[in-house]
């Protein structure tokens, strides 16, 4: 129907999560109907993006400067480190915008089942940077899937040392439900009614 | 609203013998005669998965598509069955296949969409619609290993406890997950720990649900009813004995000491020493005082029957509605007496039934009572309807 380049523009599109082959398609159109428009500045930017993004070294968020802008900014506050699985997680706390804290994020949840352990995820740093003085409470943030809560069991188990308050995110967080799937005003609200662990 | 469960209208695309099938449906039973192999029984597992869990068949996603076994380079299809429920709670449109998304990029998972909603995980199917099947296949449900009387009494308590279905899951995520790190000899006694908690906490939730229901079963009182024998039930294990004799605190702290204490057992033998998984569900024919596998085949048959509808009556008092009752020949194993109670009782209770057999003549009690197909070749024939 079409020549190689634009299928595989299409093929790679579709293996976007939320984009089917079906919307790809019809993505790709809309760009070769307004090459300057749309096609063009994506190109561009999907390019600078690429070149510019790195792992915060502190955190473990996905942004284009080392520390990232959550940890570089002097406006939040240095006490309290929310704990989420993923980066996704981050964005849609941050997409709430109620929480003034740090982050870290895991890079996962311990799974035997997909063979991932403690040293395949960001937990040592976690301890580390739990045991600096100004910090005083860290928020476990982890899904309420079966090993969201056995990773935040055993990240609770692994923080007693430090002395630090741990809590959890308040009931109203579904049971298997994950955080990107929730409203703003639910996140938030489980973020105000946390409970110590 | 209306104070029963049906199926309104199901529609299947891919699923087994159906390449597309439609059926639109008022909320009495439906019988389904035809010869074997026509595709009776496939329609049945269609309903069964509008409910939590793999379905009467317990089927692997991909064999249930059409085109089963693909050849090497045929793409498994994805298959889906949709349905509109009325309920106590309203009407909803349901549906479950396997994940074309997931497809694609060459993993099976199974889709749940509700009110045109993706879900995750199968819970949110027991919240709107509950299934109980007897099949030819449990004739030896008596006889075999206890695993699948575990799972016959679980889809008893998912229709009144529907959160039920996602806490054996969970458990048994976890009970995989700790087998496979004691093999592996790879756990930390701080990771092992938190997994266990996650047993202990929806290990003993699981035992009390169960043992709640054999409770609830035997207080209603009315497991004999006409013809049909009366069934004692109860549950055999250790968690069970505990439960009984401790408080659930002490429960929960004895049986997480059980398993840190047997782990290297575990590791060697896998399993878990103490759970859920090592109960048992024990049946007696009350009257004979015979236990439910000294019975005969058919008594077997009528006992299970007899669980069914007290299971049935049960759920009608406490949740507005029965289950949907997938029957799949099991008419065909009823004297005439029996028949005739069964179809009194399916109607008295407006629950629908689902129910298959290859004679048409042993329906004839739900003349006018029941929506009649007649199956063959994968296509269904209306012959008549209340
Ligand atoms: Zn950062």
């Amino acid at each position: 129907m079409t020549g190689r380049e634009i299928e595989n523009l299409i093929k790679l599109l579709s293996r976007l999560p939320g984009l089917g082959p079906r919307s790809a398609r019809r993505a790709v159109l809309q760009m070769l109907k307004k090459p300057e428009m749309l096609m063009l500045p994506l190109a561009d930017s999907l390019r600078a993006t690429a070149d510019a993004m790195t792992t915060c070294s502190n955190c473990g968020n996905i942004d284009v400067t080392d520390p990232c802008h959550i940890c570089a900014d002097y406006n939040r506050g240095p006490d309290i480190i929310c704990v989420v699985e993923e980066v996704q997680d981050l964005w849609a706390l941050e997409r709430g915008a109620s929480f003034k804290g740090q982050y870290h994020v895991l890079g996962g949840t311990l799974s035997p089942l997909d063979g991932v352990g403690p040293d395949d995820l960001k937990i040592d740093q976690l301890i580390n940077r739990a045991r600096a003085d100004e910090v005083t409470e860290v928020i476990l943030a982890t899904n309420a899937t079966v090993d969201g809560q056995t990773t935040a069991h055993y990240i609770t188990e692994r923080l007693i040392e430090t002395g630090v308050k741990v809590t959890r995110l308040a009931h109203g967080v579904p049971v298997g439900g994950e955080l990107d799937y929730l409203d703003d005003g639910t996140l938030a609200a489980a973020l105000r009614s946390r409970s110590v662990v | 609203m209306t104070n029963r469960l049906a199926v309104s209208r199901i529609q299947l695309s891919e699923f087994r013998c159906y390449e597309s099938l439609r059926l639109s449906l008022n909320s009495t039973s439906v019988v389904l005669t035809g010869p074997n192999g026509a595709g009776k029984t496939n329609l049945l597992e269609a309903v069964s998965l509008l409910s939590p869990g793999g379905g009467l068949r317990r089927a692997k996603l991909g064999e249930i598509a059409r085109n089963f076994p693909a050849n090497p380079d045929g793409e498994t299809r994805a298959w889906a069955v949709s349905a509109d429920l009325e309920t106590p709670d309203g009407a909803f449109q349901v549906g479950s296949g396997l994940d074309p998304a997931a497809l694609a990029q060459g993993r099976e998972r199974r889709a749940v969409r509700i009110d045109g909603e993706t879900k995750r995980g199968q819970a949110s199917l027991g919240r709107v619609c509950a299934a109980v099947w007897l099949t030819p296949q449990m004739d030896r449900l008596f006889l075999d290993g206890p695993s699948a009387r575990r799972r016959f009494l679980d889809r008893l308590v998912y229709g009144l406890d529907p959160e039920h279905s996602s806490r054996v899951a969970a458990y048994e995520h976890s009970l995989r997950s700790r087998a496979k790190l004691l093999k592996e000899g790879k756990g930390d006694d701080k990771w092992l720990a938190s997994i266990e908690d996650s047993m202990v906490r929806h290990g003993i939730a699981v035992a009390v649900a169960r043992a709640d229901l054999l409770a609830r079963l035997s207080r209603a009182g009315t497991m004999a009813v006409g013809p049909f024998p009366a069934a004692r039930m109860a549950l055999a294990g250790d968690l069970e004995n505990w439960l009984e004799n401790l408080p659930a605190v002490e429960v929960e702290d004895k049986m997480r000491a059980a398993l840190r204490d047997g782990r290297s057992r575990d590791g060697a033998y896998g399993g878990a020493i103490v759970g859920p998984q090592r109960s048992d569900l024990l049946v007696w024919h009350d009257a004979k005082g015979q236990s439910a596998d000294q019975c005969s085949t058919g008594e077997q048959k009528a006992l299970l029957l007899a669980i069914i509808m007290a299971n049935t009556r049960l759920q009608t008092k406490a949740r507005g509605a029965g289950p949907l009752l997938l029957l799949d020949e099991v008419v065909a194993h009823l004297d005439a007496e029996r028949r005739k109670h069964l179809f009194d009782e399916i109607v008295a209770l407006g629950v629908q039934a689902w129910m298959t057999g290859t004679d048409r003549a042993l329906f004839e009690g739900l003349d006018g009572r029941a929506q009649f197909f007649r199956v063959e070749d994968a296509t269904l024939t209306l012959e008549t309807t209340p």
